[in-house]
């Protein structure tokens, strides 16, 4: 069993970064947004609602003990006392329990806010896809959400129905896309939606003889056709955004693009913070806000 | 913003399906009252309206929790849907 | 007269022979992927048990997720309709019939002669039928037994969130390492899962007796949880429910083997 690089895997890994040609102490707002994921914590900081520096760290026990740790890692890095941040807005499962956040917002609308920054303006359909969801979003130009889904029930429409098959089949997860074309013929998607039931369908199929490449296949196809539904059902309007996890296993990616007939924006962020980063730039607005300037776009 | 509720399993979709726009006019939230699961909540969504949403403990369950109001074989009207005068609400069965 | 039914499950197989209308014989077996051999080896078992051969059955229905591959059978049956006749000869007049199998579980509504008013199915997610708690058993690292009988002995009562056996084992073990006590454990996994059962008897309407049919029935954990969340005192349980489907083919064979004209497959 390989737990430590799959959980990397749809984690990220732990980094920090701060932009080296931006100073907080030349800036007149500066905010917060911290993500509180059910397997990573991330903390991001922006000046005047520019993206600044972030953190991202192992969630823990605690919600609050995570978020500590997010940010402390983004204060090490820049030199930030708390005392400094104007605004501070908590997102994700553990958002409510917060005590040091001014807010608590839903991931889904820091999401959509975050991808907006990062994809940019033209950004109408996002997909975030992690090790235990799925979200479809739809936005506006100005990334506020208009239209969204999640599905955090079934691990079959998440990065976990990949998990079990990569064990399954015992084949590294990061080798999945790959592997997933190094066939001869796009098999048939693999029939039942259960993970706990594919199982048994795959093993099926190693018994008449397929491949495991073959297998992985049949399976990044039925994954692909599942987010697809789940994309249809909110809309696919381009330009088309990918975020978490799932962005790195090109075997779903590419079938995805190809089902919807869109293919996804390229990005050079770390779409992980996008969660955060969303939370961070309402932090922004909601403070210019409260001190009664107009508010940013 | 149409807010989807709910989830897709293998036993097929159960979305309750929410108009916030209709919704946040609407002023007394009679929807709430008329479920006898407990189903909604009442909160302010990120761009200040006061709006319905599913409780985050019955999110992953509403095929049985909706069951006593969906009986088998038979689509009647659902208490929650017809309380509704905005027509916000939606379910996908 | 002698009639068989065989019941095909995705992982066990099921044949009885009835005499007369009364069982004569009776076997079951795994599946797996050679179907029709199984079948046709188990029914053999089943006649050699009721002392009489294969030229001897006037009819012979298959039931279950995999009927069609019996090739050699006059006719079908769903699993729904088998479980309600056989429901109904053994308790006639119960007019709730609960099945909980491995991997199907159902209610439905009968005649309280056992014909079929209203059901409600559950057989795509692992998560509604009893392969949820073989997994969580697994995850505790119980057999299914253990599970069962501590699940009985426990007084607390914990949520279970996830609603995914994926998800679910997760959650068993972390709720291990939390130091939360097994029977607690096993008890909310038998909980959950009598929820979702319950749930379903809700939309047939629960009316008169509950029968309960399938596997599942063995497990006094469950059955503990299933009285609790349908608050009945009772539940009516024959001596072999896993075999209830096998039965209610087999009487449905005698039925049509009696003149009335059968679906031919
Ligand atoms: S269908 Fe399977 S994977 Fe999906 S929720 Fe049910 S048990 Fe989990
Ligand atoms: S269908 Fe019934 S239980 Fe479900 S949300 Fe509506 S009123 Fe509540």
């Amino acid at each position: 069993m390989m737990m430590v690089p799959r959980e990397e895997y749809w984690r990220w890994s732990e980094a920090s970064w701060a932009d080296p040609d931006k100073h907080w102490k030349d800036a007149r707002v500066v905010t917060l947004g911290i993500d509180v994921g059910s397997v990573s914590s991330e903390a991001v900081v922006c000046l005047d609602g520019e993206l600044y520096a972030f953190n991202t760290v192992r969630t823990a026990a605690g919600s609050v003990e995570s978020a500590r740790n997010a940010m402390k890692g983004v204060f090490e890095r820049t030199g930030l006392r708390f005392d400094d941040i104007h605004y501070v807005v908590g997102t994700g499962y553990g958002r409510v329990n917060l005590p040091f956040a001014h807010k608590a917002i839903t991931e889904i609308a820091c999401h959509g806010r975050g991808a907006n920054y990062m994809g940019g303006p033209s950004v109408r359909t996002i997909l975030d896809m992690g090790g235990q969801d799925c979200k479809a979003i739809r936005v506006d130009e100005r990334g506020k959400v208009t239209n969204f889904l999640m599905n955090d029930k079934c691990a079959a429409g998440t990065g976990r129905g990949m998990e079990v098959i990569a064990d399954l089949l015992e084949v590294p997860i990061e080798e999945l896309g790959p592997r997933s074309f190094d066939i001869d013929e796009e098999p048939p998607p693999v029939s039942d939606v259960c993970v706990v039931f594919a199982k048994s369908e795959a093993m099926a199929r190693l018994k008449d003889g397929w491949s495991k490449n073959k297998v992985i296949a049949a399976y990044c196809r039925a994954m692909a056709e599942r987010v697809a539904a789940l994309l249809q059902r909110v809309g696919v309007e381009p330009d088309f955004f990918i975020t978490g996890g799932i962005s790195k296993n090109i075997g779903v990616v590419r079938r995805i693009e190809e089902i919807i007939g869109v293919k996804a924006l390229p990005t050079p962020y770390d779409t992980q913070i996008a969660g955060a980063l969303g939370a961070a730039l309402f932090a922004h607005a909601l403070y210019l806000k409260a001190q009664g300037k107009p508010q940013a776009a | 913003m149409i807010a989807h509720y709910g989830y897709k399993d293998a036993e097929g979709e159960f979305f309750i399906t929410i108009d916030t726009d209709r919704c946040g006019r609407c002023e007394d939230k009679p929807c709430v009252a008329a479920c006898p699961r407990g189903v909604f909540t009442v909160e302010e969504d990120p761009y200040g309206d006061t709006v319905v949403a599913v409780d985050d403990r019955r999110r992953r369950r509403l095929k049985y929790e909706c069951a006593e109001c969906k009986p088998a074989g038979d689509r009647p009207a659902l208490p929650c849907v017809r309380a509704c005068p905005w027509g916000a609400m939606t379910h996908s069965w | 007269m002698i009639t068989a039914g065989i019941d095909v499950g995705s992982k066990n197989i099921k044949a009885v022979v009835l005499r007369d209308g009364r069982i004569a014989g009776e076997a079951v077996g795994s599946g797996g992927f050679e179907q029709l051999a199984r079948a046709t080896e188990l029914l053999k078992q089943a006649l050699r048990a009721a002392g009489c051969a294969t030229a001897d059955l006037a009819h012979i229905t298959a039931t279950g997720a995999g009927r069609t591959a019996v090739a050699f059978a006059h006719s079908t049956v769903t699993g729904v309709t088998a479980g309600a006749r056989a429901a109904n000869h053994l308790f006639p007049g119960a007019r709730t019939v609960v099945e909980v199998g491995a991997e199907e579980s159902r209610a439905v509504k009968t005649d309280g002669a056992g014909r079929v008013l209203d059901s409600a199915v559950n057989e795509k997610c692992a998560a509604g039928s009893g392969s949820f708690t073989e997994s969580m058993a697994r995850a505790l690292g119980m057999t299914l037994e253990e599970f069962a009988v501590r699940s009985t002995q426990s007084t607390a009562r914990i949520p279970m969130n996830a609603q995914c056996t994926v998800f679910a084992e997760s959650e068993v073990v972390n709720l291990i390492h939390s130091g939360v006590d097994p029977k607690d454990i096993a008890r909310a996994v038998h909980d959950a899962i009598a929820s979702r059962v319950a749930a379903m008897v809700r939309r047939v309407k629960l009316e008169g007796d509950v029968v309960l049919l399938g596997g599942m029935a063995h497990n006094p954990g469950f059955v503990k949880c299933l009285k609790e969340n349908l608050e009945v005192e009772t539940l009516l349980i024959p001596e072999r429910p896993e075999l209830a489907d096998a039965l209610g083919a087999a009487l449905v064979a005698t039925d049509r083997a009696g003149g009335a004209p059968g679906e031919r497959p």
